[in-house]
């Protein structure tokens, strides 16, 4: 029963690797309870896009959490 | 039309591509092209590109159809490399083939501002004092809007 965090761009520093396992959790909100408090709040920012197994989540407010989903954390890209 | 569309996680050769893109689209009455480079000076020692692998190639497919669905393209070349390369290597590829020169140009010009501001990839690059993100610049957007409002016929 887990979920697979990924982190890209900056948030891989934040977060101190690139992929992490966490217990499975029903929400978006209680993943981001589970964190690391400074890490939790940089993840939760409006920025950040998040998506769920390869689909970027529109209300992350609403979204259901299931056993094994990959939850990728993107901030804005880069640009340049 | 069907669009080459590629990522790449090693070193590619523009110019071989650009040869083969022009044997490939032969009845074209213009091709356009760009090629992004790492910047061969500024301090800048390496650079590096990452992706999340189930976003950022489907993104790029996506673009593709929007570019063949807004010009008369007859040829679609998109290449873009990932991971760590050197001053002066080729990071980005487009090339756009056409009846007329117009819908070439823009429908590379419209590539490029949408892969660099609205894809799928996080920059980093190396300095003499270390590495450091890349933050998303304001002529970015300004860059995207300019097509938007075109859509809008503003």
């Amino acid at each position: 029963m887990s979920l697979k965090l990924v982190f890209l761009g900056r948030l891989a520093d934040a977060a101190g690797a690139n992929e992490r396992e966490v217990a499975a959790v029903p929400s978006i909100a209680a993943l981001l309870a589970g964190l690391e408090p400074d890490l939790s709040t940089m993840l939760g920012g409006p920025k950040v896009k998040i998506a769920v197994n390869g689909n970027v989540v529109a209300d992350r407010a609403i979204f259901t959490l299931r056993d094994g989903d990959e939850v990728a954390f993107l901030p804005p890209v880069s640009g340049g | 039309m069907e669009a080459d569309v590629r990522l790449l996680t090693g070193p590619f050769d523009a110019g071989a591509e650009i040869g083969r893109f022009m044997k490939a689209n032969e009845d074209a009455g213009g091709i356009a092209s760009f090629i992004g480079k790492v910047r061969p000076t500024g301090g800048v020692e390496a650079l590096e590109l990452s992706h999340y692998e189930p976003l950022t190639l489907p993104g790029m497919q996506a673009l593709a159809g929007d570019v063949a669905a807004r010009w008369q393209v007859t040829g679609l070349s998109i290449i873009h490399r990932t991971g760590v390369m050197l001053p002066g290597e080729a990071i980005v590829l487009v090339a756009a083939a056409a009846r007329h020169r117009r819908e070439a140009i823009e429908a590379v010009d419209f590539a490029m501002d949408h892969l660099k501001g609205d894809s799928w990839f996080w920059k980093r690059e190396m300095r003499a004092d270390g590495w450091r993100w890349i933050e998303p610049r304001e002529q970015d957007h300004a860059d995207l809007a300019r097509w938007r409002k075109e859509t809008a016929g503003i």
